[in-house]
């Protein structure tokens, strides 16, 4: 995982090199910062898919008893 | 729970989109920066939008065949459930439009285009709900709906090709297999295309399933 991690981030500074007169996000990411976004947004999408199944499952009880 | 594979596969798809979509390395370009992002979010709507649209059509269809009302109520939760992924992507399209070509609504022939579409699917809610009779409804909405369906395609996909467009793909402008990195793209494009789709026709047999139950409830009392 270590080693995953630091190959991206080499990965992402050789991008930074490449890309001197664009700005994009990299000094977020670099300072690891983004991962907190990404770990919120996923959060809030696996709290969602368990609501939608949740709802699948009482209708499928309704459905049964009707 | 056998059955319903295919709605984890999309929600584990969404998950990586998200994930992907976020972290994986994007094509340094200028203006657009980080924003080339809302490729994995703006883009499926519309494909989620289309794809329920084009299982309504089916069903309409099915119901001119055949007669049965369960047909013509799929087809209108299609409807109903499209028409939330195709508001999704008017107002996330609008945002990203304000920050990249400096406008909420620039003249764009898929812009006008897909307006001109969403008002034509409201209109065929509106028209249902015009009608008491509930064969007549069915018949009349599922005609409109054949028709609708293909002026819609032409509308936002077939006509804004062959005009000078801001959108990618429309006349001389390409499409994202010109750009760097473009299989970078793909890899979490795809994917998210494909589960934003299987969640969608989700939500719609929820929707569907409820209609049903309703429907039962209101013919027996």
């Amino acid at each position: 995982m270590k080693t995953v991690t630091s190959f991206f981030l080499l990965f992402l500074s050789v991008l930074q090199c490449f890309a001197q007169d664009v700005e994009m996000a990299t000094g977020l990411r670099s300072s690891g910062k983004i991962y907190v976004v990404v770990l919120i947004v996923s959060i809030i999408f696996i709290g969602l898919a368990f609501y939608l199944f949740s709802i699948d499952r009482r209708l499928k009880k309704i459905e049964r008893e009707n | 729970m056998t059955k319903s594979w295919w709605k984890l596969l999309g929600c584990a798809l969404l998950l990586y989109s998200v994930i992907g979509g976020f972290l994986m390395p994007v094509p340094v370009l200028p203006i657009l920066n980080e924003s080339i992002r809302n490729l994995y979010f703006h883009v499926p709507m519309w494909f989620a939008m289309i794809s329920l649209y084009f299982v309504s059509v089916v069903y309409s269809l099915k119901y001119l065949g055949s007669g049965k009302i369960e047909d013509d109520l799929l087809a209108v939760e299609s409807v109903n459930t499209g028409v939330i992924f195709c508001f999704f992507g008017l107002i996330s399209g609008s945002l990203w439009a304000n920050i990249t070509w400096g406008d909420p609504w620039p003249n764009d022939p898929k812009l006008n285009g897909s307006a001109i579409a969403t008002l034509m699917y409201l209109a065929y809610l509106v028209l249902r709900n015009a009608i008491d009779e509930e064969q007549k409804r069915a018949k009349i909405s599922a005609v409109y709906n054949v028709f609708a369906f293909p002026v819609m395609i032409v509308l936002i996909y077939i006509l804004p090709k062959l005009t000078d467009s801001l959108h990618p793909g429309s006349g001389g402008n390409a499409a994202f297999s010109a750009l760097p990195m473009d299989n970078m793209l793909r890899l979490v494009f795809y994917p998210a295309v494909l589960g934003w789709v299987l969640t969608a026709v989700w939500i719609m047999t929820l929707r569907y399933r409820i209609r049903l139950l309703e429907n039962r409830h209101n013919t027996i009392s």
